[in-house]
């Protein structure tokens, strides 16, 4: 089901957690919201589940006013990060519940629900601990079964609350290859908020990045990643250097000294200049736009980390650069940087 | 103007010399520039001594400005710019304005109080109009679990204590009845005091503390595993399905205990008055039959239910309004117990004005 929110504001007291925010999804995809904590994401999806309603807008399921109908009925399937399985039901009983509950003219017969329940145990392939308790499990566990309730009452959205905020880094990996999977197989809208930039970009087919109750880009995972629409996303996703430049013209100065790179029509004044880590060249010294002392030099996988401290501006600015294990670096020598991709944005403020 | 050399602690008597020399231009021209840049050293005293001369130097008319400040004391003089600033928003709550602000904040507060109580009696009201229209999703099993939590279980507690203040009473009006020599008039003050007004009010502010508190502790952790939220995207009105059974089982248990109290209040204050006032229990029970009528037993027994559904009400809305934290809960809890005997007491007061003018 297409969900389209229009114009959502929503604050708490003095505080807007969502300032005037437009999203379309469209049937079937799956959806990151994806933003540091207080961006307004967690909000903005539980204003489409139905758990809160905003001050101003529309959120239309389908094409039809969503705001009229409470959480009930909006057949949505939602996912919290603490699970909140019932404590007192078996894992059988939690799945269960949901079917149980639902109004007589619509609620199917006991062999009926014993099937769903067992195929959707399958499905989170956890049929072995149906009759378990949520205390005997663990956290990825736990998940599988809140993701399995949520699905029992054949939601038209799933809504997925940080749903491995609260696991281990080796289980949140595994899981976020199995929603992948799990996805591809019912293909039913989704959209999970996480702060955890490496899960959206993994996962979700589009990528919706937010700040302050604002969007700040829409794209798939690589358009954001290579294509920042701002200074907040390309310091937000992925690792990057940042350098305070002025742009004069087409002329960019670090420190006084000009840096021979174009400005790629960024306005004039005081700009800062983004780099990924990865896309700073590192040369013999004179062959570059940038010249610093190696400080110290980090092996692991297949990059090296090197600490520069930047000559000129009295060695204060430090940036961390990532190299190829090949070329051979040592603490004390003297490089020059070049960056090989960079974008400039005019500094707030 | 321009400041050279070090501006630091040793030199303090020259330097406050030349500061409060300079601070005599203040007003003799509209623009002032404070030249640093010939500062050799600066610590926290020279920054104060030459934002103190800013300050004094500016004034509606004239503004002083610090100019060539280095880098590296920018961030000092910052600070010390900052120091004796008043905090903003934060108005001195001494100031009549301030002393207002903050009454106002307060009568805001109950009344916010007060509109999410009606709410939560308004909802349980709808709850129950709904559970009385589809019998069948009245949830049984959970009211007949709470029912058992905070009658059966409360039992011993409660009994203990009334017990315990009918000796006291008993004891008391003797002691002091006795130079009269009105011993038995105590029973007249035992039956009315424990029927009327102490054997519920007693246990009502028991049972604020004992379940009022365990209430809001269930629903606020609920709230705060989020299990009230996944109640309603699946379909259930956690009104009906947690707070109707907690209401009615408290509104049920609530005049059982009242009942079982005010007899074990009577109890302790027959047993005391005999064995250490003389009165034998015959005596005392025909002096209880005419110093007592039934209206004084139903007069306690009508404001059981009611405080009932005031501490049941309260319980719930604090529950509900827990945030994630576990502080939040801890403060709820309290409060819930703190707003549940406040609203008993005040509740037997308005009976008490109720009962007086219909002349019970």
């Amino acid at each position: 089901m297409a969900i389209e929110v229009k114009n959502i504001v929503k604050t708490f007291g003095s505080f807007a957690a969502l300032d005037n925010v437009d999203l379309k999804v469209a049937d079937g995809e799956l959806l990151a919201l994806l933003g540091p904590s207080g961006s307004g994401k967690t909000t903005l999806l539980r204003i489409i589940a139905g758990l809160d309603w905003p001050d101003s807008g529309e959120v239309a399921i389908d094409g039809e006013n969503a705001l009229s109908r409470g959480a009930s009925e909006r057949q949505v399937g939602f996912v919290f990060q603490h699970y909140a399985l019932f404590r007192h039901m078996t894992v059988f009983e939690n799945v269960a519940f949901g079917l149980r509950v639902q109004p007589r003219a619509i609620r199917k017969d006991e062999a009926t629900i014993r099937a769903r329940v067992k195929e959707l145990l399958d499905l989170v392939q956890l049929d072995w601990l149906a009759n378990r308790f949520p205390s005997q499990l663990s956290g990825g566990q736990r998940q599988r079964i809140a993701l399995a309730r949520a699905l029992a009452i054949e939601p038209r959205i799933l809504l997925l609350d940080e749903p491995f905020g609260a696991l281990d880094a080796k289980v949140r990996k595994e899981l976020r290859q199995w929603l992948r999977s799990l996805h591809n197989e019912i293909h039913v809208t989704s959209i999970f908020v996480t702060h955890d930039q490496e899960e959206a970009l993994e996962v979700a087919n589009r990528v919706v990045v937010m700040d302050k109750g604002k969007i700040e880009q829409i794209g798939s995972p690589g358009e954001v990643y290579d294509n920042p629409a701002t200074a907040f996303v390309h310091g937000f996703i992925g690792e990057s250097i940042v350098l305070p430049v002025d742009v004069a013209g087409d002329a960019v100065r670090l420190d006084g000294r000009s840096l021979n790179i174009p400005a790629l029509g960024a306005a004039s004044g005081a700009a800062k200049l983004f780099v990924r880590r990865h896309d700073m060249a590192i040369g013999p010294a004179g062959s570059g736009t940038l010249e610093g002392a190696i400080r110290h030099v980090r092996s692991f996988g297949p990059i090296q980390r090197a600490e520069v401290a930047l000559s000129g501006g009295e060695g204060k600015t430090v940036i961390e650069i990532d190299a190829p294990r090949d070329r051979e670096l040592q603490a004390g020598e003297i490089v020059s940087l070049q960056p090989r991709r960079y974008r400039i944005f005019a500094a707030q403020d | 103007m321009c400041a050279a050399g070090d501006w630091t602690a040793r030199f303090a008597p020259a330097l406050e010399r030349i500061v409060s020399d300079a601070e005599k231009l203040r007003g003799s021209r509209p623009h002032i520039f404070i030249d640093v840049s010939q500062v050799a050293s600066l610590d926290t005293f020279g920054a104060w001594l030459i934002e103190r001369l800013r300050r004094s130097l500016s004034d509606a008319s004239a503004e002083a400005k610090i100019a060539g400040l280095s880098a590296n004391y920018s961030s000092l003089v910052d600070e010390v710019s900052r120091v004796g600033e008043a905090p903003k928003g934060d108005g001195d709550a001494l100031s009549v304005t301030g002393m207002l602000e903050q009454i106002g904040r307060v009568v805001v507060g109950i009344g916010g109080t007060i509109v999410s109580l009606v709410d939560m009696l308004g909802a349980v009201l709808a709850a129950s109009g709904k559970v009385l229209i589809r019998p069948r999703s009245f949830r049984l099993t959970s009211t007949v679990h709470h029912l058992e939590q905070v009658c059966w279980r409360a039992v011993p507690i409660v009994v203990l204590i009334t017990f315990l203040i009918g000796c006291i009473i008993s004891q008391q009006g003797i002691f002091h009845f006795r130079r009269f020599g009105a011993d038995i008039f105590v029973v007249d003050m035992l039956g009315v005091l424990v029927l009327r007004e102490i054997g519920v009010l007693l246990v009502a502010i028991m049972v604020a503390g004992r379940s009022g508190s365990a209430y809001t502790a269930e629903l606020g952790s609920m709230k705060m595993r989020e299990e009230i939220d996944a109640l309603r995207t699946m379909g259930f009105d956690p009104i009906e399905v947690l707070v109707l059974p907690r209401m009615l089982a408290l509104v049920l248990a609530l005049p059982i205990l009242a009942f079982l109290g005010a007899m074990a209040a009577l109890y302790g204050g027959g047993l005391v008055a005999w064995l250490y006032g003389g009165v034998d229990p015959e005596a005392f029970l025909l002096r209880l039959r005419d110093a007592i009528s039934i209206d004084h037993f139903i007069v306690g027994l009508v404001k059981a239910p009611v405080m009932a559904a005031v501490i049941g009400i309260v319980a719930c809305v604090e529950g509900l309004a827990v945030q994630g934290s576990a502080e939040s809960l801890g403060q709820h809890t309290t409060s819930s117990v703190v707003k549940g005997i406040f609203f008993v007491i005040v509740m037997d007061g308005v009976f008490a004005i109720f009962f007086a003018s219909i002349g019970m």
